[in-house]
């Protein structure tokens, strides 16, 4: 991993996905990519901007909206030797393939005993917050982690992106990559100006299965991934206004899962609070908190929060749907009830 | 089937509605917007998706359906929800996401529900399929009058969902119709970078079913191959695939730049836009004179006016009614 901050370089995750994917193309000729509107428009959302330029029709492949087949395709040609990139244009759309993603994509290396590889990555955009309606908005973390058999990654700035994206095209494994759209850097969606953020130009990997801690704090750990570590800054800046001092936790990786910066963290601190844009219930916030309790519950000095999506699909008005996202000041609230 | 002078009049107030309807819309979805497009802002926020130049497949089906038959549509509803006779200040309501929309403002303009018509549409492509067998299927075992349309893009029918719907509806000859919607692009993707066949009425073989295809986008066709369609699925002699070459006048949804349309296209389709087309052919065989269509206008457009009216003086539904409505009252 070379990884230096000197590069004085901003890009927004969109561009930083498509470098790493560029980059990557250039050095590995099978590597390659499929998905809907990802070659002359470069992506719904940009992170294949300029590859069809670059690398042409056979390896930048505009598909059917058909996603059972492209996405099994995928599978296959990963087995055959190919390092297939695809994408699945929003995560809510999962519903019409998740066969291929958690019966073959997920399971192939286990069934055969380590015999076949799957290296692929699926990358697929989540997160609401611009009235898309409750088919265009889900984040759907713990649906993909809960599978045993795929790395789930999900990066809240542009560093992370490009690194998290090279190692996901160098693993054997299967990678889905899930990318928020209120990050991208797309204006149209809004954008997270805290997502864009220096870059390097070569090419470089972040470990997979490693969280960051991005901020220090001795009162409270606010753990987060995507647009929920925004949320989690924003809320530390609140609180340290009021002289209490947080720790924030990137997870970007939700399998592997770094349960061990979690744990270090709390045993610091003694409070947490999980910060999910994911429905609540089943989830990513109980994962974590219950990775703190199993460890030394004797650590905690409050019962551990959370602030997530309530357990309602997302609804279309913006007064609606901004009730439910998280939000720093749900986060600020959370920590003075446990105090 | 010829349409007779009410019918061919119903059509084009409905043509027109749908596009003044729309042209609203998109007026109003920009405030905010400008000078930096941010989807989350305005009035309407969110994607919007405009049905204008399609509005003849939504005439030349719905003319010959009532309320009890079935719609399902797509994430591109305005023509076929009006076609289908939805209450337009809800619908309107709802695209605004206030609390006097048919959901109180939780589905939005891709999740459109009018259960009075029996109408619905959704987000994610070829949706509709489904839910238009069953519906059919449920009025075969109640025994009760009734057919269900879906309407589809020629995108969507590379679907699994449409092959499994296609094969359902035919095994227990089911009064459906498969409309699809062959406006050439889906999203930036062309039909011929999609599909393996030019045309999608041949996939109606493959599952023993009648296939059609309409060019040109004209009411008057489409019409007639609708009715023989849908009058043979009231008869019990089951479902039939219409594939209907139409035109997207607008982008894919608002914001969208076009780059990948090649140069002049857009302009040649605005040349056929169907409305203009239909009024000539109207007042050229004289079926009705300038002064009823001008009248059929006026009414179209203050039928519009009044839902917009109601859509932005209805109040916002409470933040909390977020949590409810998740299960059955
Ligand atoms: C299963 C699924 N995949 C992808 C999408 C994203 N998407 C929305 S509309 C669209 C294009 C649809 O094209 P078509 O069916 O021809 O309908 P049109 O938009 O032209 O009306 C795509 C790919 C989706 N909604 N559902």
């Amino acid at each position: 991993m070379s990884s230096n901050g000197t590069n004085e370089r901003k890009l927004t995750i969109a561009r930083a996905m498509a470098e790493s994917i560029q980059q990557e193309m250039q050095i590995n000729e099978r590597v390659f990519v499929m998905g809907e509107d990802i070659g002359e428009l470069g992506g719904v959302f940009g992170n294949t901007r300029g590859l069809l330029e670059e690398f042409g029709k056979s390896r930048i492949r505009d598909t059917p909206i058909s996603e059972t087949a492209f996405i099994s395709a995928a599978v296959g040609a990963a087995q055959d030797g190919m390092r297939p990139v695809v994408e699945l244009m929003f995560a809510d759309f999962f519903g019409v393939c998740f066969d291929a993603i958690y019966n073959l994509m997920a399971k192939n290396i286990y069934f055969s005993g380590g015999g076949v590889s799957v290296p692929m990555v699926l990358m697929t955009s989540t997160g609401g917050g611009y009235s898309d309606g409750g088919q265009h908005s889900q984040c759907l973390y713990g649906s993909f982690a809960h599978l045993p058999g795929m790395k789930v990654v999900s990066p809240s700035n542009a560093f992370d992106a490009k690194g998290l994206m090279t190692a996901a095209m160098r693993d054997d494994s299967p990678v889905v990559y899930m990318f928020h759209k209120g990050l991208q850097g797309m204006g149209w969606l809004g954008t997270e100006a805290g997502a864009t953020v220096n870059t390097p130009e070569s090419d470089y990997t972040v470990e997979i299965g490693k969280a960051k801690v991005l901020r220090e704090g001795t009162d409270v750990t606010l753990v987060g991934l995507a647009m929920g570590v925004h949320n989690a800054l924003k809320a530390a800046d609140q609180l340290a206004k009021e002289d209490v001092s947080a720790e924030v936790i990137d997870l970007v990786s939700l399998v592997p899962l770094d349960r061990e910066t979690i744990i270090n963290s709390v045993a610091k601190t003694g409070r947490l609070i999980v910060v999910d844009e994911d429905y609540q219930s089943y989830g990513v916030s109980g994962e974590i908190i219950t990775t703190v309790c199993e460890h030394d519950i004797s650590k905690l000095k409050a019962a551990p929060k959370r602030v997530a999506y309530p357990d309602v699909p997302i609804p279309f008005a913006r007064n609606m749907e901004q009730f439910c996202l998280p939000n720093p000041d749900k986060i600020v609230a959370a920590y003075q009830a446990m105090v | 089937m010829t349409p007779s002078k009410d019918q061919i009049l119903w059509m084009y107030r409905n043509m027109v509605t749908s596009r003044r309807f729309e042209e609203i819309i998109e007026e109003i979805y920009m405030e905010g917007k400008t000078p930096a497009f941010n989807m989350a802002n305005g009035p309407i926020p969110g994607e919007m998706h405009l049905s204008n130049g399609q509005e003849p497949v939504a005439v030349g089906v719905c003319a010959h359906l009532n309320a009890d038959d079935i719609v399902t549509a797509t994430h591109r509803p305005h023509h076929q929800a009006i076609a289908k006779g939805v209450n337009l200040n809800k619908m309107a309501a709802e695209i605004f996401g206030k609390s006097s929309g048919f959901s109180g403002g939780r589905g939005g303009h891709m999740h459109i529900f009018d259960p009075d018509v029996n109408f619905a549409c959704s987000g994610i492509v070829a949706q509709g399929c489904g839910p238009a067998c069953g519906a059919a299927l449920s009025r075969q075992m109640q025994n009760k009058p009734g057919v269900a349309v879906s309407f589809l893009g020629e995108g969507a029918v590379n679907q699994g969902a449409f092959h499994e719907a296609m094969n359902l509806a035919a095994l227990w000859k089911l009064p459906v119709i498969f409309v699809v919607e062959d406006n050439a692009w889906g999203i930036s993707v062309s039909k011929e970078a999609s599909t393996a066949v030019p045309r999608n009425d041949v996939r109606a073989a493959a599952y023993g079913m009648p296939g059609h295809f309409i060019e040109n986008n004209d009411p008057y066709a489409i019409f007639d191959v609708a009715g023989e369609a849908i009058k043979r699925a009231r008869e019990g002699g089951g479902p039939s695939l219409i594939e209907i070459e139409t035109y997207r006048l607008a982008g894919h949804f608002m914001g969208d730049a076009e780059g990948y349309r090649p140069e002049g296209e857009k302009e040649a389709l605005i040349e056929k836009d169907p409305i203009p087309a239909m009024r000539a052919r109207i007042l050229s065989d004289g079926t009705a004179s300038a002064a009823e269509l001008d009248a059929i206008e006026t009414e179209s457009q203050s039928k519009v006016n009044e839902a917009i009216a109601f859509a932005r003086q209805s109040e916002l539904a409470a933040d909390t009614d977020a949590l409810t409505s998740v299960f059955a009252a």
